[in-house]
């Protein structure tokens, strides 16, 4: 095959050659101009058969349909709520996919979701920028009580989760708490005393420091071991 | 009298001592700092995020909205707080420098928002404050097809010299400012001014050496962005 | 109006702890202090406590006393929130928050009278220097106020002047000869959230305090400027409680001066 310049998992820079040659294909995170493949961003290489991919190891969340996400009641509106998922727009939840309860006209809406509430929410559409959707009615879907929410750069989060959820669960066991990790980059979590919960926000922050970096999950049952 | 040495010795085609580092803005989405002698550059980029005015927003495109300004002791003279004319041109100009590097069609009705805050000032602060916004722009995970680098060129009285210091543009005999930006994937030019008397075929020499400082930069600018991540684990 | 997020605050400082960990009455580690942070200024300091950061700068210039103070030099303290330093703040002329912040580094400075206002006298009535001090904020991880009033007065005090020739200062040659400084002022700044008063609120704290108390200290525990922001009120002792905490701040802080 062609000329490939960089191998798995090397840290690229927007501009830079990824490949010279038709024999491979630019893949998300990269973009061809004439026979070179291209970084756009500051970001892991990953090569899978001819595709070659950049992970962007920074950036702001862009809502995706599907998403689980993390978000905070900003505002009431007529039929329901805007709310602040850490994106350039509000999302909206419509009164009808907040609950399945019948509510009348005048009804408070507060009852459900008052200002500065946080939920976990999963996007059912998006459009553009400005029109995201969501909804809380779903397994798991709630209003987030006590707890306490920190946040990390999107890109991270699949390593938080894990190849089928082992970083979360062997977190959720070696700290006790329940965790819940938003697309969004928004991590809530709620543990039965102060010290679980710090112990579970320094995990999650050594694991974002070291995202890019060889042996993670060896790493991360050591330190989890130690503490 | 003819300007054969440079006042502080270096080669006409030699850049001052340069550093460059990402990340020194933690709540910005992303940052750099740029220095280039003794003109220090910080930028911060926010977004891509709303856009007010409403009427502004852009329903095919995200736009980019840049913004230099000096802090009023970065000079010998202290500059007035606020914007002034300089300073609106210096930020068009930068953001027309950066755009080429940059595909915001991903983020429509929404804007990226660049600020450039000179601390120090000793020539050359339009270039740097490009520098150390293009660093940020890509820290801030902004889709770029490349870098942008910055440095001015120019004659001082018959020299062909690049990075000029303040006293080389202040040059009694005459001496001409050339600020240049290229986009490193292609060398292509996205900045270019011109304040002086030169001829064309200086023109052709100093885009030429100009393009050879900016590779310099940035393989410093690539350093930067890469070394964030290079940190040492840590245990 | 409930907020889950503040509410989940109060119970950790039930526990005499922060989201941090700090206890209640801890500054951020760690404070940096750094000075010629810019080489045009006559006196320039970076100060960083925990992630927040800020840089003044000092100018000086030659000019005509005030009318009613003709032998006593000028002092003119601006500030400016940068657009740089949070996503919360816009370009454009000084806001509330903005002129609050000066003003109150302002106060503490003149009235602990840590700069010696008659030796910048050059001639009565006709000429006095005039002491430019511009603070700007470089990230805000909330508590602005103290790392402004803190890189002010080590600015200040690392502060030398500008050459003067026929009675014109010739810009870009400094002298020797210090700004005339001595009394330093430290700033602390305490909030309270429900019945529990922290000090040195973080970025997340600042959002939930139901009320702020800054209070600026002289080197012989005296007081020189307090300011009451927020929205609620404060018990009398509330204010007994935040004196005490800042007075002992204070000294730590001090120590901390290059």
């Amino acid at each position: 095959m062609g000329n490939i310049l960089i191998k798995e998992k090397d840290i690229v820079v927007p501009g830079e050659i990824l490949a010279e040659s038709m024999d491979y294909l630019p893949g998300n995170g990269t973009f061809r101009d004439g026979e070179t493949i291209f970084s756009m961003y500051v970001g892991l290489a990953s090569i899978s058969g001819r595709i070659i991919k950049v992970i962007p190891l920074s950036g702001r969340y862009i809502p995706k349909k599907g998403d689980l996400v993390i978000g905070k009641i900003a505002d009431i509106t007529f039929g329901g709520w805007r709310v602040d998922i850490g994106w350039a727009f509000e999302a909206g939840l419509n009164m009808k996919d907040a609950t399945s309860d019948f509510i009348e006209k005048k009804a408070d809406l507060t009852q459900y979701y008052d200002f500065g509430d946080v939920i976990s929410a999963e996007i059912t559409h998006v459009s553009g920028s400005k029109i995201i959707d969501l909804t809380t009615k779903g397994p798991g879907l709630r209003k987030l009580r006590s707890g306490r929410i920190i946040e990390i750069t999107p890109s991270k989060v699949p390593r938080i989760i894990g190849k089928q959820g082992s970083m979360i669960t062997l977190l959720k066991e070696k700290t006790g708490c329940k965790i819940i990790v938003g697309q969004n980059g928004r991590i809530w979590i709620s543990g039965e005393s102060h010290e679980k919960e710090m112990l579970a926000v320094d995990v999650i922050k050594k694991i974002e420091r070291e995202a890019h970096l060889e042996g993670l999950t060896d790493r991360i049952k050591n330190y989890l071991e130690r503490t | 009298m003819a300007y054969n040495k440079r006042v502080d010795g270096r080669a006409f085609n030699e850049a001052r001592d340069m550093e460059a580092k990402a990340g020194v803005v933690k709540r910005a989405d992303g940052s750099a700092m740029f220095r280039i002698g003794k003109t220090i550059a910080i930028a911060s980029v926010f977004g891509p995020r709303e856009l007010f005015p409403g009427f502004l927003q852009n329903p095919e495109t995200g736009i980019l909205r840049s913004n230099y300004d000096m802090l009023s002791f970065s000079v010998n003279e202290r500059k007035r707080p606020g914007p002034n004319r300089r300073s609106v041109e210096i930020s068009m100009v930068t953001n027309n420098s950066l755009l080429p590097a940059l595909d915001l069609t991903k983020f429509p009705n929404t804007v990226v928002d660049v600020f450039i805050e000179i601390i120090q000032a000793d020539s050359g602060t339009r270039c740097a404050g490009i520098c150390a916004a293009s660093m940020a722009l890509a820290d801030a995970g902004i889709p770029m097809k490349g870098l942008v680098s910055a440095v001015s060129v120019g004659k001082v009285g018959n020299m062909l010299v690049v990075d000029l210091n303040k006293e080389e543009e202040d040059y009694e005999e005459g001496a001409t400012d050339i600020p240049i930006a290229m986009l490193s994937q292609n060398k292509e030019v996205t900045l270019l001014q011109l304040d002086g008397d030169v001829t064309q075929d200086d023109i052709k020499e100093l885009i030429k050496i100009g393009s050879e400082v900016c590779e310099q930069i940035h393989e410093l600018q690539v350093k930067a962005l890469k070394d964030k991540y290079q940190g040492e684990l840590d245990e | 109006m409930n907020n889950t997020i503040k509410e989940y605050l109060v119970t950790l400082l039930d526990k005499g702890v922060r989201l941090d960990n700090r206890k209640l009455d801890e500054y951020r580690k760690p404070i940096t202090i750094e000075i010629n942070v810019s080489k045009s200024a006559e006196g320039s300091a970076r100060v960083r406590i925990g992630d927040t950061e800020v840089i003044a700068g000092v100018k000086l210039d030659v000019g005509e006393p005030f009318s009613d103070s003709p032998d006593k030099g000028v002092l003119i303290v601006g500030a400016e929130l940068l657009a740089l330093s949070s996503p919360e703040f816009q370009l454009g002329p000084p806001d509330a928050q903005t002129t609050e912040l000066a003003r109150v580094v302002d106060r503490g400075i003149r009235n602990s009278k840590m700069i010696d206002m008659n030796k910048l006298c050059i001639r009565e009535g006709e000429l006095v220097w005039t002491v430019f001090l511009d603070i700007y904020t470089i990230n805000d991880s909330g508590n602005l106020l103290d790392a402004s009033a803190l890189a002010a007065v080590v600015a200040l005090k690392n502060c030398v002047f500008p050459k003067l020739e026929n009675d014109k200062v010739k810009y870009g040659e400094h002298t020797k000869e210090k700004l005339p400084t001595t009394k330093i002022p430290i700033t602390c700044t305490l909030g309270k959230m429900k019945n529990f008063i922290i000090i040195d609120p973080g970025l997340e704290e600042e959002r939930f305090l139901d009320s702020r108390l800054t209070i600026t200290i002289g080197e012989n525990q005296h007081i020189h400027a307090m300011q009451k922001g927020g929205e609620e009120s404060l018990k009398g002792e509330d204010i007994d409680e935040m004196i005490k905490i800042a007075m002992h701040a204070n000294k730590e802080l001090r120590k901390l001066i290059p």
